[in-house]
This record gives structure tokens, C-alpha cells and sequence, in this order.
């Protein structure tokens, strides 16, 4: 009898295992978590032995959890940079690969009312650092301009920083939003207000012209520009996998990602898709 | 005859000699709470060394975030290894563990990093020395010196001014709607309503304290924000004043609720006194039962103090979270709490930023803990005053 037991509870407890042995945990970027979830979803349906779970938090905080190695794969909107790569070394002995996932154009948005059609690369520094304060010089109406910035652990904060405001600090009257949805939707409501996010979330508020140089033609944030490179502020989207962990089920979900059928969902969350060059096959 | 000493009832030790004979469920249940209450002054103490031990080398000032020179990774061998150990900022167990390519990629990485903070004249400042975080600075941005808390980016910037000024602007805020909004709640229910209307006011307003702070702080957001900027027409719809008022909505039922217990536990004698000489109930409430509560008054403003300070929700969500340093009502404001809210989750553990976040921890943690300790010693000494103890 007691012997019985045993085995029962061997076998229990081997089932158990073999059922968690394919938990894959996402964790990063608020920009990619709506994608992210839609991969997941789509994917648990086609292979309904794997378990993938979803959490957003800022791409800081997916790295971070990746480094602590409590979670297998990490969203991100912008590269990790060395010193992340440094504490993955210091606690793994490797630096983790990285798998573009998609590509994001940044939209500025702007609101409805507001008769500013463009703004320069230049101009743009200039509001987000705190050197342009009011509309008149930028050609709109004589009234103060409102920042809306992210939260610093936000990616889309830090790639803002690096490509428009050149590393420069954002200006300290800037207000900080925990999420692009709420940002938007300060913007939709404040004819003064100014924000940036993704592309993801363009209703509500409106994305304005974006030219590379003063003279240049402003252009909108489209598919075709983005992924032509003509839109100025874009960027590629990543995940992050510990090279231990890059095994079978990760590297499987990974690929398919990536192949047309990921790349199509991309899409259709309002992403756009890999250039053809990097999409698997 | 029998002693004194033993006509007195003796406990003995833990109540071992009175009761765990004749009644063991009664005396174990009774050591189980007591254990249960030590466990919570135990937790609280507990903690406090935990955040204490994260903020501690900031305190003894050994963080640094200079940038160190950078030596190419090509040189590796030229290193003595335990030159090389400092320099990668190993500890002796970990260097050991560490192969030689894992070395060299580290150092790499040293010089990758180097290059992404290119060169700035202010990298060989250790921004974590409390000069830099607590008086202005002239950056090689500003044309001017000034007190920036940027956390991220090539120079971090840690100046916590702006901080606690958001923080003491937004309490104060919420202060000032509260406290007599509360207080006068508090003296019509316990001295002049009569008893059905406060069947129902003094529910209602404790109610108050049970809307989950997050909701309260999206109200704000969605609803309040913009009723109040089309009444006052200001520039920041979200603004420490916006976050005064909604965080003051949570302190109203912590201070009305001791308020009013204060002002009920004033004897009805004393009521009762001034009535027989003449006075009128408002009189009698004014000028004798408010100046005998008086103590349990100033601490329920204290306690209401140390619950504005330390809410997170309502004030990350409806103050803007501008991190400006200035006392205008109607501009945005950062706080200490929301600070830590935001960026503990990314900030890397044992870095710079992390442990400062962990020091105004601390600093929040001792502002509250005062306030809560100050408040409960006037309540009790109120009470036993009440009841003539003292």
C-alpha cells in the first residue's frame, strides 16, 4: 500500500514537471505588450502544450528581470547596452542574444486643434528639452507649450532621448505619464499639449509631420515611410533570450515570431513588419 | 493569616501558574496573539533595517558614479590579476570563477560603455555625493545652477530637493482642504447633529476611506482634472493642486474619524457642566468640549499628515509627476513616493540609482513613522487625562 502510494505521487509530481517544463515568461516593454500578447494568444492556439505568459512593466524593468533571471524572455523598444550586457555577463557568463521582433515609427502627437501641420528634428529638441516654451515659434497660436514625457523606466523615453533630444535631459517641467494610453489621452484633452509613443496609439490624439532638416518636406508616420526609412524617428523593436535558455521551445516561439505569419499580427496591432531580410523563413 | 503577597493574583510567568491547567485552549490561544502582536513590531523593525541596509552606502558615501578611466581590453595581459579585479569591481570568489574570455568580453563591455556616455565634462563627478543631491549645480546644459533630479541618461542627476518640496507642496495641499473640511464634520457630529442625521453622516464619511486609492487617483485623472481646469482656466491640467484635493478626499475620514473619537470621549460631564450654567450647545461644544479634545485634535491632523505623505496611487496619477522644483499650487509636482513607485522596478539592483531610491525610503519611512509615533503618544495621553489617570 504504501509502496503504491509512493509511485502515485512519483508520477503526479513527473506530470506535473513535464507540464511546466514549457512555461515561457515575457517581460518588458509597455510598447510591445499588446503585441506581445497577441503572439502569445495566437501561438498557445496552434500549440496548445505551450504556456506563455505576458507582463509589461517598461523595458528597464524586462531587462532587469532577465539579468535577476526571473524572466525567460525580455520585450525591449530599445538595445540593451552594456551595462545591462555587463551584469548578464557578471551573472551568466554571456551576453544575451538579440532577436528583432519589428519595427515601431515614434509619432509625436499633437492636439486635434492645433494648427501646427510639422515640426523639424531641430524644433522638436528644442520644445522636449525646455529651449522652445511657446507655439508662436514654431508658427502656432501665442500659447505655452505642455510636455508629456514617460516614465524613465519607459524605452520609448530613453529612445526619445538618444535620437531627438541627442542625449540632452528632458526639460524639468515635463510632465511624466505612467503609459502612452493615458499621455494620448492628456494630449486629446490639452490644445497646448505635446507627446510622443508609439505608433500603436494614434487615436485620440494627432501625429504630426515629422522633416529630417528645416528645408526637408515634413513627412506623416506611414508604413511605407517608416519602413522606408524616410519617417526619421523609428526604431526596431527586440527580445532578449539568455543563450542557456535559447533552447527548443523558446527558439521555436522565437522563429515563429519572426516568419510571416508574426510578422502579419505585427501588423495588425498597428507595428510594422520586419524587412524581408530579416524574417525567417 | 494569609500574606498579602499571595491575596494579590498572581500570573506568573506568561500565565503559566493561573490558567494552562484548568483552561490550556484558553491560555494557548491567548500566547498566540501575543506572538502574533510581537511578530508585527518585529516586522516593522525588520524592515526598516532592510531599506536601511540598501540606502546604507549611500549614507556612508560609497557609491560613486564617476566615470573611472577606461583601460582598452586589448591590454588585458597586461594586467596584474588583481589589478584587473579592481578594476572590473569584482569580489575575490567571483574573479576566481571567471574564465579568461568572460574577463576580456567584461572589459569590452567596460569600453562599450564608455563610448555610449561619449565625452561629457561633468562624467568625473559623482552626482550620489550629498552636494549634488541636495544643493544646485550648473550642468554643462544649464546656463544657470539649478536642482535636477534626471535619473537616467549620460550624467545622472540625483538632486532630491525637487522631490521633497513636491511632496511637502502636495501634503500641504491636501492639508489645508482636509483639516477643516474634517474637523468641522467632526465637531457638528459628535456635539450638535442630532442622533438619526448622524447615523448616516458619520458612515458616509468613513466610507471615504474605503475607495481603493488607485480609483481615487483615476478619478482624479479622468474626472477632476478637467472639471477643475475649466473652472480655474490654469495651464497643467494634472497640478499639485489637483493632487492635493483628491489625495485630501483619502486623509478626510483618517482625520474625521479621530477627530470625532477624541471629541466623543470627552466626558458627558463636562457637557453636561456647561449646559446647567447656561450655555448654549454651541457654546458648550466651542468652549469646552473642542479645548478638552484638543490633543486628540492635533493628532489626528498628524496622523492625517503621515497618510498624505506616504500615499503612492493618487498623487503618481494625478500630480503631473514633473520633477520641477517650485512651490506654485498650479504646477506639476513629483513626490517622493511616486518617485520610488516609478523607477524602483527598473532601476538595477545595487546600483546608484536603486539605493537612492532606498534612501528616500528611509527618509519617507523615518517623516511617517514620527508623525504615526507623536500622534498615537498625545492620543493616549489625551485619554488618560479624559479619565483622570494623569
Amino acid at each position: 500500500m504504501k509502496k503504491m502510494k509512493f509511485w502515485i505521487s512519483g508520477a503526479l509530481l513527473a506530470l506535473a514537471l513535464a507540464a511546466h517544463g514549457a512555461d515561457i515568461t515575457v517581460k518588458g516593454s509597455d510598447t510591445l505588450v499588446i503585441l506581445a500578447q497577441k503572439w502569445a494568444e495566437t501561438y498557445m492556439q496552434s500549440h496548445p502544450e505551450v504556456k506563455i505568459q505576458v507582463t509589461g512593466g517598461g523595458s528597464g524593468v524586462g531587462l532587469a528581470a532577465l539579468q535577476n533571471g526571473q524572466t525567460d524572455i525580455a520585450d525591449a523598444s530599445r538595445p540593451i547596452n552594456a551595462k545591462e550586457q555587463e551584469a548578464c555577463v557578471l551573472k551568466f557568463g554571456a551576453v544575451p542574444t538579440e532577436y528583432k521582433v519589428a519595427v515601431d515609427g515614434l509619432s509625436v502627437y499633437v492636439n486635434k486643434d492645433n494648427p501646427v501641420k510639422s515640426l523639424d528634428m531641430a524644433q522638436l529638441q528644442g520644445i522636449f528639452i525646455g529651449k522652445i516654451t511657446n507655439w508662436k515659434e514654431v508658427g502656432g497660436k501665442d500659447a505655452p507649450i505642455n510636455i508629456y514625457s514617460r516614465e524613465n523606466s519607459s524605452g520609448t523615453y530613453e529612445f526619445f532621448k538618444e535620437h531627438v533630444l541627442k542625449k540632452k535631459d528632458f526639460a524639468a517641467s515635463a510632465q511624466t505619464m505612467p503609459g502612452t494610453a493615458i499621455l494620448v489621452g492628456r494630449v486629446e484633452s490639452d490644445p497646448n499639449g505635446i507627446g510622443y509613443g508609439g505608433a500603436a496609439y494614434t487615436t485620440g490624439a494627432r501625429a504630426i509631420g515629422v522633416k529630417k532638416t528645416a528645408d526637408a518636406t515634413a513627412v506623416e508616420p506611414t508604413e511605407d515611410t517608416v519602413r522606408n526609412g524616410s519617417y526619421p524617428i523609428w526604431r526596431y523593436l527586440y527580445n532578449y533570450v539568455l543563450p542557456k535558455s535559447d533552447t527548443k521551445e523558446i527558439a521555436a516561439y522565437l522563429k515563429w515570431i519572426r516568419s510571416a505569419e508574426g510578422q502579419k499580427l505585427a501588423k495588425d496591432v498597428g507595428y510594422y513588419p520586419l524587412p524581408a531580410d530579416l524574417q525567417t523563413k | 493569616m494569609e500574606k498579602p503577597e499571595q491575596s494579590k493574583r498572581s500570573v506568573g510567568w506568561m500565565g503559566l501558574e493561573r490558567g494552562h491547567r484548568a483552561r490550556p485552549l484558553e491560555w494557548l490561544a491567548e500566547k498566540m496573539i501575543f506572538l502574533v502582536s510581537l511578530s508585527a513590531i518585529l516586522m516593522v523593525f525588520l524592515i526598516f533595517i532592510f531599506i536601511t541596509r540598501e540606502a546604507l552606502p549611500i549614507f556612508l558615501g560609497q557609491t560613486d558614479t564617476a566615470a573611472a578611466r577606461v583601460i582598452p581590453a586589448d591590454d588585458i595581459d597586461k594586467l596584474s590579476p588583481e589589478k584587473l579585479r579592481a578594476y572590473l569591481g569584482l569580489s575575490p570568489e567571483d574573479f576566481k570563477n571567471k574564465d579568461h574570455a568572460t574577463l576580456k568580453l567584461l572589459m569590452q563591455l567596460r569600453e562599450k560603455s564608455a563610448a555610449e556616455n561619449g565625452d561629457n565634462k561633468d562624467a568625473g563627478i559623482n552626482t550620489t555625493s550629498w552636494r549634488y543631491m541636495l544643493k544646485p549645480y550648473q550642468w554643462s546644459d544649464n546656463d544657470r545652477p539649478e536642482y535636477i533630479w534626471q535619473p537616467r541618461g549620460e550624467i545622472q542627476k540625483f538632486n532630491i530637493v525637487p522631490l521633497l518640496v513636491g511632496s511637502l507642496k502636495v501634503t500641504i495641499v491636501a492639508l489645508l482642504f482636509s483639516v477643516p473640511v474634517s474637523l468641522a464634520a467632526a465637531i457638528y457630529v459628535s456635539q450638535l447633529c442630532p442622533p438619526n442625521v448622524r447615523e448616516v453622516v458619520k458612515p458616509s464619511i468613513e466610507l471615504l476611506a474605503g475607495i481603493p486609492s488607485v480609483v481615487m487617483g483615476f478619478f482624479a485623472l479622468t474626472v477632476m482634472s478637467g472639471a477643475l481646469q475649466s473652472i480655474f482656466h490654469y495651464r497643467y491640467a494634472l497640478n499639485s493642486l489637483l493632487a492635493g484635493v483628491a489625495l485630501g478626499l483619502a486623509v478626510i475620514p483618517v482625520i474625521f474619524s479621530i477627530a470625532e473619537d477624541a471629541l466623543t470621549s470627552v466626558p458627558r460631564t463636562y457637557l453636561q457642566a456647561a449646559l446647567a450654567l447656561g450655555s448654549s450647545r454651541w457654546q458648550a461644544a466651542w468652549q469646552v468640549v473642542v479645548p478638552a479634545a484638543l490633543p486628540g485634535i492635533f493628532a489626528a491632523i498628524v496622523l492625517g499628515f503621515g497618510r498624505a505623505v506616504g500615499e503612492t496611487m493618487i498623487v503618481l496619477m494625478a500630480s503631473g509627476n514633473a520633477s520641477v522644483l517650485s512651490w506654485n499650487m498650479l504646477d506639476s509636482a513629483r513626490t517622493v513616493t511616486a518617485t520610488i513607485a516609478a523607477e524602483l522596478g527598473e532601476a538595477v539592483s545595487q546600483s546608484p540609482h536603486y539605493r537612492i531610491l532606498f534612501m528616500i525610503g528611509v527618509l519617507l519611512f523615518i517623516v511617517t513613522f514620527l508623525s504615526n509615533l507623536a500622534g498615537e503618544l498625545v492620543m493616549e495621553r489625551l485619554k488618560g487625562r479624559l479619565e483622570g489617570k494623569r
